[in-house]
């Protein structure tokens, strides 16, 4: 017990060195200042490997104090392995509270998911981003997708979602879809579902976006609007759970995981365990749900 | 040698290119007088800085179709990537009328600018079917980029626009959803076409657009050119190095050499009675 108090104080506060931490927090305020914008950064070294949430951290630790209420969860989940293993190296670190509740946690690290439960001004929210640059697909060249953002020159990303649409019927993107933040900057929503990005608009929660491995950062402030790509005639629709209700809860309207049980039976879970825990106990959080618009043809 | 426009100055034209010039490498205070055709070389002696093109002047009227003729390495392709953007100039100012109405030199303008010029006032046919198209979207695709770029993001009307292009190119409009790789060399030509004609612009740039293809389509190719120009009266500048092309497409010719304009003049008269110890020599060498 003696040599682990030893080995903690080895290390600052949080993990990661003051000046370095500042560092983070003056490219988030750039972030905040230019919704969308991916700001570099200078990602310093984890206890972990780039990729499997450094960059969630960085943000997560550079802000986080001894008062804080930290929740982290992976693809909805409290409780996978990514999830408690960082939830246990964030305790370690900073001896702050760590909850599953939503509505308590100050501080919540997400991979893939948006809270089901709407978030309020006193929380900030931290992405963790594979790849940061939406363009990527459509185009290889760092340096060309910067001159498309500098000139908001989008089209590549708009033939993308057509070329989808004309070969499948539909845009057929389940992670990931194309936003524009405040009419201005296309950004990656990370790999997300569709179920989440409208939620992404004018949230009461600073929404931030970092992503360790490509050393950048970006940031949605509070009460900004995040549009999705859509075509006049073909709209921007999230995933569809009508009629299905949870397995454990009995309630829909909410993101569901599908589970086969076999190759013929399959059932539907809620994806936030922490919503379907309130579920359980007899409360219902609020939430915003989007409406689909209707099909034309 | 400058040649001088024999149409007065007041006159409406499109396009005015004043003093054009691209250098590559650092050039000194004589570089473009120690170069051209008097020397017979493209580099300067002195700092051995590249002249690809300089003192191009000319003017471009409305509807009417502008040949640039020269042999390899005369600066024609320079000239017109110069004019849509694809390369930075040296030097020179450049006159549209249909932005700002001709009072704004296009080569001072911020790249947004330029970006919105090229997509919505201009097209490019360029002799490789891979620079003009996307290959990793559908010929339906590259089309709608070119229409997404000037603003229109319905699927209905992009789709609608997209098969009249392809017909009046003669593309089979079932093939719209296909990747141009899949199509043969004179069908990536006409796609490219349709690409660069959708958004009606009042100029198209031709850089080569024949070369490469085998006879009997190049005439088909030729063909839709001079139709679409008939019927839509839009202004091109067609560059090239086959002397048939240029007389069958042209009104107006101007002849490069090294970087230089040595002759220009209406098509016919070039062709038949050639000046310039240079045209002549193409001409001479015309089988």
């Amino acid at each position: 017990m003696i040599e682990q108090k030893k080995f903690e104080r080895a290390y600052n506060y949080a993990f990661i060195d003051e000046g370095t931490k500042m560092e983070i927090r003056r490219k988030m305020l750039k972030a905040v200042a230019i919704p969308g914008y991916q700001v570099p950064y200078s990602s310093p070294e984890m206890p972990i490997s780039r990729g499997w949430g450094t960059g969630g951290l960085h943000a997560s630790l550079s802000l986080i104090g001894p008062k804080d209420t930290f929740k982290i969860i992976d693809q909805g989940s409290d409780a996978s392995v990514n999830a408690c293993n960082l939830r246990n190296f964030v305790k370690r670190m900073t001896e702050c509270k760590t909850t599953f509740n939503t509505s308590e946690a100050t501080i919540i690290q997400t991979r893939h998911r948006v809270t089901e439960e709407v978030l309020t001004d006193k929380q900030i929210i931290v992405f963790q981003v594979p790849q940061p640059e939406i363009l990527r697909g459509v185009e290889r060249f760092e340096y060309k997708t910067r001159i498309m953002h500098a000139e908001a020159d989008y089209a590549k990303m708009w033939v993308s979602l057509y070329e989808s649409y004309v070969k499948f019927g539909d845009i057929m993107r389940g992670a990931g879809y194309p936003i524009k933040v405040n009419g201005r900057y296309l950004m990656s929503p990370s790999p997300i579902p569709r179920w989440d990005v409208p939620n992404l608009s004018h949230s009461n929660a600073i929404q931030l976006f970092s992503a360790g491995r490509e050393k950048r950062i970006y940031c949605v402030p509070p009460h900004t609007l995040i549009e999705p790509l859509e075509f006049e005639d073909v709209k921007f629709r999230v995933e569809e759970f009508e009629g299905i209700k949870c397995a454990v809860t009995d309630e829909g309207e909410a993101f569901m995981d599908e589970i086969y049980e076999n190759e013929s039976s399959k059932k539907f879970v809620i994806n936030d365990s922490n919503f379907m825990d309130r579920l359980k106990e007899g409360t219902r959080p609020n939430q915003r749900l989007f409406k689909n618009p209707p099909r034309n043809q | 040698m400058v040649m001088k426009n024999d149409l007065p100055d007041d006159h409406n034209w499109l396009l005015r290119v004043r003093g054009l010039t691209k250098i590559y490498g650092e050039p000194c205070s004589s570089t473009v007088q120690l170069t051209g055709p008097q020397f017979n070389s493209n580099i300067c002696p002195e700092t051995e800085a590249i002249v690809a093109c300089a003192e191009i002047d000319f003017d471009l009227y409305p509807g009417e179709v502008l040949g640039i003729v020269g042999e390899s390495g005369s600066g024609k392709s320079t000239v017109v990537q110069q004019l849509y953007f694809d390369l930075e100039s040296s030097g020179g100012e450049v006159f549209f009328s249909h932005f700002d109405e001709g009072k704004t030199n296009l080569l001072e303008v911020s790249n947004q600018k330029k970006r919105y010029i090229r997509n919505h006032l201009m097209g490019m046919v360029y002799q490789n079917p891979r620079d003009g198209l996307n290959f990793s979207f559908s010929s339906g695709g590259n089309i709608a980029e070119k229409l997404i770029m000037a603003g229109n993001f319905h699927v209905g009307s992009i789709r609608e626009r997209a098969s009249t292009l392809l017909e009046r190119t003669e593309v089979p409009v079932a093939r719209m959803d296909n990747a141009p790789k899949t199509f043969s060399g004179g069908m990536q030509q006409r796609v490219q076409i349709s690409k660069a004609i959708a958004n009606n612009p009042p100029i198209l740039f031709m850089d080569e657009v024949t070369t490469g293809l085998d006879v009997s389509v190049q005439a088909k190719v030729l063909d839709l050119i001079r139709h679409l120009q008939h019927d839509l009266g839009i202004s091109m500048i067609v560059v090239s190095h086959d002397l048939a092309v240029i007389r069958m497409l042209t009104d107006r010719t101007m002849v490069l050499k090294n970087g230089r304009i040595v002759e220009s003049g209406l098509t016919d008269q070039i062709l038949q009675d050639p000046q310039h110890a240079y045209t002549q020599l193409l001409v001479s060498s015309l089988l």
